[in-house]
């Protein structure tokens, strides 16, 4: 239990990443690393598929994330409508670490660019819930 | 041109907005033309195959069911499902079972009734064929996954919203002359460009049509289809590739890893290369995703798929016809029913059996058929006999 906490709406609460919420709490985006083998993972997983590994490690989200794409909803599925209009995107940080998420709506339509410079913020959310979304680096 | 496994029946219901009547009555009518256009009884089919996306169904295991309505007991059944890609990966598995000697004769029926739920709740569930654990608590759906392709595109090859456009008013061009298709009205450009935005920069028209609809092929063995069928047409290459279900992991959003794979295989066991294919049909969920085919199937290079429809090359006449049918833009897109019915109509094409849709003496013929945002491809090759 702890992961149905994450976003607006999730559908998953048993997980063994559930410690990605507890880091999320500190205000740490954070993916896993295992200890068998180096591999990084985001999303982070406690499982590794090229060393058969279950023993890893959270380590946080580093560098200065690069936006690779994004769309802005103007309808949304049932649940997400209150928050309309809002904007996902794909955030590439060091090494290659791609990460899926919401821009801030502290960042105007006309300042998106693909290419613009990002960063992650946790954002708390009414009924103890949790998330993170990327702003202006 | 391998001879060996051949479809020589197919079936499809009009693709419609609510259809009046069971699921199993859906699949009846689809059944029935594949039937009467193969000439068997039920007896003769040895084992069935029947694809859908089943969080649209109430009825759990529909294959049994449909089976029964269909008048195929005892004979067994398979469920398939790769969401919208079900019925092309129903097709291999049949493939497989009449290439093993195991099965002469095995039926493949594709069905969707999407009409049941509402369209939120489509969107919603569609969206669950994403990612649910890291990517749907930020409220994602389809339309703005492939729009995250379509800008990613736009910024990498200069790629336009009219650009997309394009694909739009030629699938109506089709759609026109489909009596199959749920959306029969000519579509200009401008209607494309001013409809409502959706998830930027894709707009309604930028986006398929939900329909409820059936399609059905038969599969035969060579000895069975040189017996039964004057114009079999053959299945000579096949293709199938999965990709990461989040964007996370994926390499680039200009094109579709799993449709490049699928199609390297498909060519390579049909021995034959892009230019070979005299039309095709693709996975044109959205305007983009034909766009993106063009790329991934070889018609063009990468970046150079807007300059096959600027030229009209994918109308009938032009280097590579796509989508003659209408495609998912404008016949519609019944999710469990769209690889069969696409492969139904290459099918028709090769017999020279199209109609006004028909383009001149096809030999060779390709279908592409995407299961979520790029989760599953399908790619399928047939020749004429
Ligand atoms: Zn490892």
């Amino acid at each position: 239990m702890g992961f149905e906490k994450f976003g607006i709406v999730s559908f998953t609460s048993q997980t063994k990443a559930t410690p990605f919420i507890d880091h999320l709490e500190r205000g740490v985006l954070a993916g896993t690393k295992c200890k068998g083998c180096g591999t990084f993972y985001f999303p982070p997983r406690p499982d590794c598929y090229h060393c058969l590994s279950s023993d890893v490690e959270w380590r946080e989200i580093t560098g200065k994330g690069k936006l690779i794409s994004y769309s802005t909803l103007i309808y949304a599925p049932t649940g997400f409508e209150a928050d309309l209009p809002y904007t996902i995107a794909l955030v590439e940080f060091d090494n290659k670490v791609k990460v899926f998420g919401r821009l801030s709506k502290e960042v105007k339509d006309e300042e998106i660019k693909i290419g613009m410079e990002l960063k992650y913020s946790v954002v708390k959310l009414p009924n103890d819930r949790i998330t993170y979304e990327f702003k202006k680096a | 041109m391998k001879k060996e496994v051949a479809i020589i029946g197919v079936g499809q219901t009009a693709f419609v907005r609510g259809y009046e009547g069971s699921i199993r009555e859906l699949a009846f009518d689809a059944y029935k033309e594949a039937m009467l256009d193969a000439g068997l009884t039920a007896k003769e089919i040895d084992a069935s195959i029947i694809c859908s996306a089943p969080e649209y169904d109430k009825q759990r295991s529909p294959s049994g069911t449909i089976v029964e309505y269909l008048g195929l007991n005892p004979k067994p059944t398979f469920y398939i499902e790769t969401i919208c890609s079900s019925s092309s990966s129903g097709l291999r598995v049949a493939y497989s079972l009449v290439k093993s000697g195991l099965h002469e004769l095995v039926l493949v029926l594709g069905f969707q009734k999407m009409s049941e739920i509402s369209s939120a709740d489509s969107q919603e569930r569609m969206g669950r064929g994403s990612d649910i654990m890291w990517e749907a608590p930020f409220g994602t759906m389809m339309p703005a996954y492939y729009a995250m392709h379509a800008r990613a595109h736009f910024q990498r090859y200069g790629t336009t919203e009219e650009d997309l456009a394009l694909i739009r008013v030629k699938a109506a061009t089709y759609g026109m002359i489909n009596k199959k298709a749920v959306y029969q009205k000519g579509v200009t450009l401008e209607q494309v460009l001013t409809s409502d935005m959706i998830a930027s920069p894709l707009k309604r028209f930028d986006c398929c049509a939900n329909a409820d609809g059936a399609s059905c092929l038969i599969v035969a063995n060579q000895e069975r289809a040189k017996a039964l069928s004057k114009k079999p047409v053959w299945i000579i290459g096949l293709g199938a590739a999965t990709a990461p279900i989040n964007m996370s992991g994926r390499e680039s959003l200009t094109g579709l890893s799993c449709a490049r794979e699928a199609a390297k295989e498909a060519y390579q066991m049909a021995g034959v290369t892009p230019q070979d294919i005299d039309v095709a049909e693709v996975h044109d969920c959205f305007t983009i995703a034909e766009m993106m085919a063009y790329e991934d199937l070889g018609f063009a290079g990468p970046g150079e798929g807007k300059d096959l429809i600027r030229g009209k090359e994918t109308y009938i006449g032009g280097k590579i016809p796509v989508n003659v049918d209408g495609g998912l833009l404008s016949k519609g897109h019944p999710i469990g029913a769209t690889g069969g019915s696409q492969i139904r109509t290459i099918v028709l094409q090769l017999r020279g059996e199209a109609g006004e849709m028909q383009v001149k003496a096809p030999e060779i013929g390709l279908i592409h058929n995407i299961g979520g945002v790029g989760l599953y491809g399908n790619v399928t090759i047939l020749g004429r006999d």
